[in-house]
């Protein structure tokens, strides 16, 4: 399936909604359109990865430099997912150690009073 | 033994059309489906570093996958870059991850290998017998119907 880019502003939050396959040949559209966000001024950035079927890494690269490229700019971002096989992915590239992983939009996006990152 | 060989030119746009191959080879083969994700990513990563090295050296040369199903279901993927590129394989601890002094070609480099370290039980890393390159090798069992 080919890769989905849909964007949505949640409680002072972008919200990147992620479809499709994420790979070598797909992450240089995800990471031109994250940089644009930042450009355009985004400095609280969620990935949400709910309907990514695929990720490898190069995408996880790319989500790396989107985090360091806000850390820069005083941003926050952090990444929406609850799938068990891609929360293998991150476990095993010690990624989990890395980012803010929620488990769905809401709480990424809460005050902080909901729950935390699962990770 | 049968084998079935694909060789793409090494451009981003080829890998998925590698792992699709390399899966459905895997299901017929009789590897459990509850490997086949597995398969899927150890395919593309191994795929994505050989496309990758092509790249860096400007070599045309054509990317190998070789599938076969004896006793187990084994895929090895072919590059024919320097060989000593193939050392750079290394596995970044977690605080070097989001180091910023590490460069994103080094970043997805050290992922790769993590992921087809961790979801490879059976993996070896090579040079080739004839000429430069190296050979990906990674193994899984099947079961037989």
């Amino acid at each position: 399936m080919e890769l989905s880019l849909a964007t949505r502003t949640v409680a002072e939050h972008t919200v990147l909604e992620v479809g499709g396959e994420v790979d070598v040949y797909t992450a240089p559209r995800l990471r031109e359109r994250l940089v644009e966000l930042v450009d355009a001024g985004a400095r609280n950035v969620i990935v949400d990865l709910a309907g990514v079927e695929f990720l490898d890494s190069t995408g996880l690269g790319v989500l790396v430099g989107a985090m360091k490229r806000l850390r820069v700019a005083n941003g926050t971002f952090g990444l929406v997912c609850s799938k068990e096989p891609l929360l293998k992915i991150f476990r095993i590239t010690a990624l989990d150690q890395v980012f803010p992983i929620y488990s769905s939009v809401e709480a990424a996006t809460g005050d902080g009073t909901g729950s935390g990152p699962t990770s | 033994m049968a084998t079935v060989r694909l060789s793409f030119s090494p451009a981003p746009v080829h890998v998925r059309t590698a792992r699709l191959v390399g899966v459905a080879v895997a299901r017929r083969a009789g590897v459990a489906e509850e490997l086949l994700d597995e398969v899927r990513l150890a395919i593309g990563e191994a795929c994505t570093r050989a496309v990758a090295l092509h790249n860096q050296y400007g070599l045309a040369d054509l990317v190998t996958v070789e599938m076969s199903d004896s006793d187990s279901y084994a895929v090895r993927v072919i590059d024919h870059a320097p060989l000593e590129a193939s050392v750079g394989l290394t596995k970044l601890p977690p605080d070097e991850l989001a180091d910023e002094s590490l460069t994103d070609d080094a970043l997805t480099t050290g992922v790769g290998f993590a992921l087809l370290a961790g979801f490879v039980d059976d993996l070896v890393v090579r040079p080739v017998e004839d000429g430069s390159g190296t050979e990906v090798r990674m193994v899984w069992p099947v079961q037989r119907r």
